[in-house]
């Protein structure tokens, strides 16, 4: 900050007819900018009719302000939901509760079967991530796969936010049910991760696609049909689930590059 | 109003905004652009050609929304290739795809500030960096309308507004003109000439004369190939008056292509 204008400088300032060179004039406005002490003294060095002028200027603006219509409230809270909600997931989020509740229901009337809710785990936030990054069912994915944003980070928020819903449904069905809560969502967490890193391959719909069907032919039929809780859902198996999943991060970290493009087979 | 910052007016460090060398990329399993040379800077460029010519998906493969299949292409002095980082070429990117989905529940103004927000825009400047887009593009009146109850050209004049919110140097629109009434393509010509003063702008279109108005660049391509690059009043030097069309520029137009067909005949 400069030092402060002398009376003498200012008072040939504000007056008109007194010459200034445009050097001197610069470094007053200048120092003007930053300094409403010095501002205070220009304004009252000014002539009668100057400040007579200003006062006048003040009050028009003043009823144009009044009388115009009221500035638009802050709405940033607002947007706060449409960055984490995508809202074509909801459809899909509600059905996956739905079938999370229906698993309790038969659990609770036929509790010699082994545990729905452990086998259906795994797969139940597969379809919300398969929506959270595919062209076919995100209307305006044009737009979004061309801005900086889109890539790894954007997938992951659009996980997130259907891990928000599915992990607290599937505690609660697990708590209901009387089942291993770490047995009910580290296979989840694997299996997201799972389709993450599977999807920097060969898409996110078909890997999620794979791994669910997979899941359900090689796991939960044979469960059903035997009646007997798979080895891999036996108490013990929660650390071999949990290395499983930091593995499958790892991959899907390293593969980050591949989603900055929504790929044909997306 | 708002403040030119320094780095707005530095000289830029690379020849063409947009350079392409022997681009070649794929729409499905076809090649629908087919070694296409092309250099493009400040100016508003009209890009011509018959349906299937390979415009859209040029179009594309400049907003960084598909993979070239092969050749160069450079964007903003930075190689858009299959590992390149795309972040920081696509905070200069602007694109309005042919049909662009979007959110119905979405307000308009919600639209271009989440739009504003993938763009990586700093926070503060996006709340009036929206209220100027939708302001450029006349739609204030609107703004706080629902997406779903725009009428098409409202549509396309808030596709328009999410393009420039984050004042792009590339700006791409696809088919911009469809659905907007003669007084708001006028208003859009308006637009064009303003943004084209200091941004590389590409518009793809089937109209001539709003090539003819507003570009101070035509683009011709066909079957992936670029087969003219000159200005507007060169486009009409080139027809006679034996070529079919309704005006000296489409009579130019219809007599480069099939020049062009000819040639590709024999």
């Amino acid at each position: 900050m400069t030092t402060h204008l002398s009376p003498a400088v200012i008072a040939r300032y504000a007056d008109r007819d007194a010459a200034l060179d445009e050097v001197t004039v610069w470094s007053i406005e200048v120092h003007l900018e930053d300094c409403p002490d010095c501002r205070a003294l220009v304004a009252g060095a000014t002539t009668d009719d100057t400040r007579a002028l200003l006062a006048r200027i003040s009050a028009v603006v003043d009823a144009g302000i009044a009388t115009g219509p009221a500035p638009a409230p802050r709405r940033s809270r607002a947007a706060i939901p449409n960055r984490w909600m995508v809202w074509h997931l909801l459809p899909w989020l509600t059905m996956t509760v739905a079938v999370l509740s229906c698993a309790v229901l038969l659990q609770a009337l036929e509790p010699t079967m082994p545990s729905l809710v452990a086998l259906l785990a795994p797969v139940a936030p597969l379809p919300g991530v398969a929506i959270a990054w595919s062209r076919r069912a995100d209307p305006a994915w044009e737009l979004i796969a061309g801005t900086p944003a889109a890539g790894l980070a954007m997938l992951l928020r659009r996980t997130a936010a259907v891990l928000a819903v599915v992990v607290p449904a599937l505690a609660l069905a697990s708590t209901r049910t009387g089942f291993s809560l770490a047995l009910t969502l580290l296979p989840c967490l694997a299996f997201t991760a799972g389709t993450i890193a599977a999807g920097s391959f060969v898409g996110v719909r078909l890997a999620a696609l794979v791994l669910g069907g997979g899941w359900a032919l090689a796991v939960a039929v044979p469960a059903l049909l035997t009646a007997e809780l798979p080895v891999i859902l036996q108490p013990g198996s929660s650390l071999p689930w949990a290395l499983l999943t930091l593995l499958l991060a790892a991959v899907a970290a390293l593969q980050s590059d591949s989603f900055r493009r929504l790929s044909s087979h997306n | 109003m708002r403040t030119v910052s320094a780095a707005e007016t530095a000289p830029t460090t690379y020849p063409w905004a947009v350079h392409a060398e022997g681009l070649r990329v794929r729409a499905g399993r076809h090649l629908a652009v087919d070694g296409l040379d092309l250099t493009l800077d400040t100016g508003v460029h009209g890009l011509l050609g018959p349906n299937g010519a390979g415009k859209t998906t040029l179009m594309r493969a400049l907003a960084t929304v598909l993979k070239p299949a092969g050749g160069k292409l450079t964007l903003l002095g930075e190689s858009v290739d299959a590992r390149a980082d795309l972040r920081r070429v696509r905070r200069g990117l602007g694109y309005l795809p042919q049909q662009f989905g979007f959110y119905p529940r979405f307000t308009v103004r919600e639209f271009v500030e989440y739009m504003a927000w993938l763009k990586e825009m700093p926070k503060a400047a996006v709340p009036g960096a929206t209220q100027r887009a939708i302001e450029r593009v006349g739609l204030a009146a609107k703004a706080d309308a629902r997406m779903k109850t725009l009428s098409g050209g409202m549509l396309r004049r808030a596709g328009i507004a999410q393009a420039i919110v984050n004042d792009p140097a590339v700006l791409l629109l696809d088919e911009p003109t469809v659905g907007l009434d003669p007084e708001q393509r006028l208003d859009f010509r308006e637009l064009l000439r303003d943004v084209g003063v200091d941004t590389c702008v590409l518009v793809s279109t089937h109209l001539v004369e709003d090539v003819v108005a507003a570009c101070t660049d035509v683009v011709l391509v066909n079957e992936g190939r670029l087969v003219y690059q000159g200005t507007p009043d060169d486009l009409v030097t080139q027809g006679g008056d034996n070529f079919p069309g309704d005006s000296p520029a489409e009579r130019g137009y219809s007599a480069l292509l099939r020049r062009h067909r000819t040639e590709g005949g024999r």
